[in-house]
């Protein structure tokens, strides 16, 4: 019954959630919702939580008060068993891509399917082929990830994310590293996963042009709290004096 | 004077409470590897999936090392023989010379060296690997793909080295008898069939594990602890690991450090429980 009702809220929701590291305060007291099948863009100053804020939402941190719930569950009462479940309906796009070295990007992007499910063999590699095309490396299954460019890595982490068919996926700053015209392609694939899809997407993102492009929402995070959340026509034309400040259109 | 007694007072509290601390760390770094070894082993059933990283483990650790044990085995079997034989000669006992560099080989020099080997070489890389994994956010890239890390990692390494570790040591304790032979004849006048005679002589059959003889598996079996004990603890060093690239050159030295440690003391109890106790 729970269950029903939870499935239905939003997909994650933080509510007055600290976390520091040693005398360091990160998040003090925030809050926010993403709501099922939306994505929401966070923006804000380097070191201001961001990603911490994307740890926490797969449960690679734990919040030090405050809770984080996903799926209608909060991650911090979950057991390890749970979480894993939990994690399967999820995908994480890394900053960095964070292949694994010693796999090739076929063997990447597979290995969630090798591990998690019982497909066989053909049915993995067709469903790796079509993710690899999704993100335009058709040809890249040989290649090691130390022969790639960090664009690259970046949409083989993209495709890995996308194998399990996840209903969220976090993307942490999936525009870092690459040239404009491919930044546009993963722009329009993560509204493409959302509008035909349903996927629910929390990204962090400092470029304004992904941003405006797949966001519903955008957060502004600053000092540890949600000081600004607002559709991206709003957010931009806000006159909150942080925001004016960050985007330098501050008046002398 | 009663200022340096006040310091002293005051100084001796803080010594003592570092000592706590460094011990209490100490506890807890073995209690980790203990408690990473059993949560491995408990997933032993999974060797069979794992069989090509296992494979690869072994295959790796045998072509890392192969040269190295031949080498240092050959030269120790020839410095033992070498110590020993100008000390019998004295006796006028040099027909034991092959009896003695075989027992050395057998139960100590073979599954020290090759322990001591494995540790530079396979130990060190391990943490290294799995070091540069964590700094690199690939140990939460599996975690958040729900992919069982010790299963993936640290079982093939385990089994793989525990395997690797006893065949590795029957090479350096063969090479090492070879080696004393050749010193035997060349240097002590000791012929090589006396040499050898003494030598199988005194590796007899007890009829006991394959019918092997005692001094032949309880070092086979010392292989196989220490082979374990170096990917616990070069396994344990790599996950933790964090801060970059000094982070993965600290997880190193302390791999190499307290495996080469451990083998010692391991060395010292499994030879007192299989020969004395």
């Amino acid at each position: 019954m729970t269950t029903q009702a939870t499935e239905t809220g939003p997909v994650i929701r933080f509510t007055d959630v600290c976390k520091r590291f040693g005398e360091k305060v990160v998040l003090d007291g925030f809050s926010m919702e993403l709501s099922r099948g939306k994505t929401l863009s966070i923006m804000g100053p380097s070191g201001v939580g961001k990603s911490v804020t994307l740890k926490h939402a797969i449960g690679l941190l734990t919040a030090d008060s405050g809770s984080v719930e996903v799926f209608g569950r909060d991650i911090s009462e979950a057991t390890s068993a749970e979480l894993a479940e939990m994690r399967k309906r999820m995908g994480y796009v890394f900053q960095e891509g964070a292949l694994i070295n010693w796999l090739s990007v076929g063997e990447n992007v597979a290995l969630p399917l090798r591990e998690n499910t019982d497909l066989g063999e053909d049915e993995i590699r067709t469903l790796v082929e079509e993710r690899l095309r999704l993100v335009h490396i058709p040809d890249a299954w040989d290649l090691m990830p130390s022969e790639i460019s960090g664009g690259m890595k970046k949409r083989v982490g993209i495709a890995r994310a996308l194998i399990t068919d996840p209903e969220l996926i976090l993307y942490d700053e999936p525009n870092a590293g690459l040239d404009p015209e491919i930044a546009r392609s993963i722009n329009a694939l993560i509204r493409e996963l959302q509008e035909g899809l349903g996927v629910s997407s929390l990204v962090v993102e400092h470029r304004i042009d992904c941003i405006k492009t797949v966001s519903d929402e955008v957060l502004f995070l600053d000092g540890g709290k949600a000081l600004v959340q607002a559709d991206p026509e709003e957010f931009f034309h806000s006159n909150h004096p942080r925001l004016a400040r960050f985007f330098g259109k501050e008046s002398a | 004077m009663a200022e340096a007694t006040e310091i002293q007072a005051q100084e001796e509290p803080a010594a003592a409470l570092k000592k706590d601390a460094a011990f209490i760390s100490f506890l807890r770094s073995e209690g980790e590897r203990i408690e990473l070894l059993l949560r491995t082993l408990r997933r032993l059933g999974h060797t069979p999936k794992r069989a090509r990283l296992v494979y690869e483990q072994m295959f790796l650790s045998g072509i890392q090392t192969l040269h190295v044990v031949l080498l240092v085995g050959l030269f120790i079997g020839m410095i033992v023989s070498l110590q020993t034989g100008i000390e019998l000669a004295k006796l006028g006992q040099q027909d034991q010379i092959g009896t003695i560099v075989a027992i050395s080989m057998a139960r100590e020099m073979g599954p020290f060296i090759t322990g001591t080997i494995l540790t530079a070489t396979v130990g060190s890389a391990i943490a290294a690997e799995l070091g540069t994994m964590s700094v690199s956010n690939e140990l939460d890239a599996l975690k958040v793909m729900s992919i069982d890390r010790l299963s993936l990692l640290v079982l093939p390494r385990l089994v793989g080295l525990a395997l690797i570790a006893p065949l590795l040591t029957l090479v350096c304790d063969t090479v090492g008898i070879i080696g004393g032979a050749f010193v035997a004849q060349a240097q002590l006048n000791v012929g090589y069939e006396m040499y050898m005679t003494s030598a199988i002589d005194a590796l007899r059959p007890t009829g006991f594990l394959l019918n092997l003889p005692k001094d032949l598996y309880a070092g086979l079996i010392k292989a196989v602890v220490f082979g374990g004990m170096i990917a616990t603890v070069a396994c344990n060093e790599g996950l933790k690991t964090t801060g970059g690239a000094l982070g993965v050159g600290r997880s190193t030295r302390s791999a190499v450090r307290d495996s080469i440690i451990g083998i010692i003391v391991l060395n010292y109890f499994m030879t007192w429980f299989m020969y004395q106790a």
